[in-house]
């Protein structure tokens, strides 16, 4: 706990900068993340949504070059001083395409990160894959066909195994950037849903190109532009009255 | 224009198969005098007399499997850490340096690779290797002295540093063409740089690297000089690896002079037929892999 906040939980994002080599993506950022909201990230391509999620796990710093400064702040604890493996293990990931391990079957891409914590394959391990598979909204259609490849499914039924996956090591945080863009509208729909019931349980920050994705899922909506924040605020406020004229025009379509 | 050279390249193709095909119809075609002499059963005795004009490739077929899988043994570990490190660990120009030089390596004349055996590494093998291996490991039959320098064991260490190369190269290659989202779901699961490679990596360019073995085994079974010159061309089957044995291509460049019959050369053509056909399977074998190489793609 930081003795500064003691009461903050969730996520603090306080003047993130980022770069990549000479060129500055994220010109200062400040937002907040309450425990257990969405907040959904919005803005035209390359204003630095991916780049500001990354930052809060640490996954900027993994490119070459890419650097970061700014304090953020999970449950009042510098992620910086965080090892960004166990900062990780805290904080999950889902990526724009859907990323199973092709040579890893369907149980075996679940238990994936139960077994870098160091858990054996044992009832116990059975019992997880089986919860996180649930809680995303997979297990139905997979339970009997553990042992396949995890790429034999279906793009959706990949990206809720990847779900599943991050969910398995009982994250705080979860990080969604755009996982819709590769799917279809009814995988889109399903994976909507999941992250309506998520919520219950975890804190979620999704980057999403879909404004109708970002008004439906989530509580508050971050519009970015070129690497500043523009406007953040309750997702309904941002969608029915917005405050900047920036904001306004790219949720109507004038511009992204 | 365009028909001439589509003419002439498909003349030009084909050429290459008959080529081929000719080595094998010649092999066999000068073989034939041994086949019936021995029949089958050349591949399964160890009789080697010239003076009596009888023979038999076991010797030399145990030689050159058993001096091919211990540089396996020796090489892919090594060979795939190397490549590890070089696409996942070094800093990048130090990567292309030294992916370079190791390209170099594998360009090295092998009878040079022999001269450093015979030089540098019997001598080590005599005073240092063998005598500790005799000392600590001397109850097993695999380990009985004396120490010779040259032998088996000395054979399957030159040829594992020949093969190196190959495995470092294909392998490091493979490993960087991993794509980036693999391993970044991989870290973002919280796994160390370690565990990226196992979990992600490793697995992804499985097929590339097991081509690159069989490549290298390739190389291994068909290497003459460099084995001709440490491995001690004893005819003579021992249980033991520091004791001198033969392989294949050994023998076929150390008594084509000396095949004053025509029973005995067209043995030695049996025994380069044998070899022929090993090379081709296993290479083939490779070329299967390596084609199918692409793993099943992600989404």
């Amino acid at each position: 706990m930081d003795l500064m906040n003691p009461s903050a939980l969730g996520i603090q994002a306080q003047n993130v900068k980022a770069w990549f080599g000479a060129k500055e993506v994220l010109h200062g950022l400040s937002l907040e993340v309450l425990p257990k909201h969405v907040v959904a990230i919005i803005g035209p391509s390359g204003c630095g949504k991916s780049t500001f999620i990354r930052c809060l796990n640490r996954m900027h710093e993994v490119v070459p070059g890419a650097r970061m400064e700014g304090r953020i702040l999970l449950d009042g604890e510098d992620v910086s001083q965080h090892d960004p493996v166990a900062l990780r293990r805290r904080v999950g990931m889902v990526f724009q395409k859907p990323q199973p391990f092709p040579t890893m079957s369907i149980y075996d891409n679940v238990a994936s990160g139960l077994k870098l914590n160091g858990l054996r394959s044992g009832p116990q391990m059975d019992q997880i894959v089986e919860e996180s598979l649930h809680a995303a909204a997979l297990w139905d259609e997979v339970k009997d066909t553990l042992g396949k490849p995890g790429t034999s499914l279906s793009g959706g039924q990949q990206q809720r195994l990847c779900i599943a996956r991050a969910l398995a090591v009982k994250p705080d945080v979860i990080l969604m950037d755009e996982p819709c863009s590769a799917l279809d509208p009814i995988a889109t729909a399903k994976i909507e849903e999941l992250i309506y019931a998520l919520k219950k349980s975890y804190t979620i920050v999704i980057v999403t190109h879909n404004m109708h994705q970002a008004a439906r899922v989530s509580d508050e909506t971050a519009f970015f532009l070129m690497g500043e924040l523009v406007e953040f605020g309750a997702t309904s406020q941002i969608f029915t009255n917005p405050a900047h004229k920036k904001t306004e025009d790219y949720i109507s379509g004038r511009f992204g | 224009m365009d028909r001439l050279f589509r003419a002439l390249t498909f003349i030009f193709a084909l050429a290459v198969l008959a080529l081929a095909a000719l080595i094998a119809f010649e092999l066999y075609r000068n073989s034939v005098l041994s086949q019936k002499a021995f029949g089958w059963s050349f591949l399964t005795r160890q009789i080697w007399d010239p003076v009596e004009e009888d023979f038999g490739a076991l010797t030399f077929i145990y030689g050159t499997l058993i001096t091919s899988a211990l540089a396996l043994l020796l090489a892919v570990p090594v060979g795939i850490g190397v490549a590890i490190f070089l696409a996942e660990l070094a800093p990048k120009p130090m990567s292309e340096v030294c992916a370079f030089l190791i390209e170099l390596l594998a360009a090295i004349p092998s009878v040079i690779y022999g001269l450093i055996g015979i030089f540098v590494i019997v001598p080590i093998m005599r005073v240092q290797v063998q005598p500790f291996l005799i000392k600590h490991l001397g109850f097993l039959p695999l380990f009985k002295g004396p120490a010779y320098g040259i032998g088996l064991l000395t054979a399957a260490l030159v040829l594992a540093i020949m093969i190196v190369p190959f495995i470092t190269t294909i392998t490091r290659e493979v490993l960087m063409s991993v794509p980036r989202e693999q391993k970044e779901a991989a870290m973002a699961l919280g796994a160390t740089r370690w565990e990226v490679v196992r979990m992600a990596m490793l697995p992804y360019a499985r097929s590339g690297i097991a081509g690159s073995v069989f490549l290298a085994l390739g190389r291994a079974l068909g290497e003459t000089m460099a084995v001709t010159m440490v491995i001690g061309n004893s005819t003579h089957i021992q249980a033991s690896l520091l004791a001198p044995g033969y392989t294949m291509a050994a023998v076929l460049a150390n008594e084509f002079a000396e095949a004053d019959s025509e029973l005995y050369t067209h043995t030695l053509i049996e025994v380069g037929l044998a070899l022929f056909v090993i090379t081709i399977i296993v290479n083939g074998i490779a070329r299967l892999i390596l084609g199918r190489m692409k793993v099943a793609p992600v989404s």
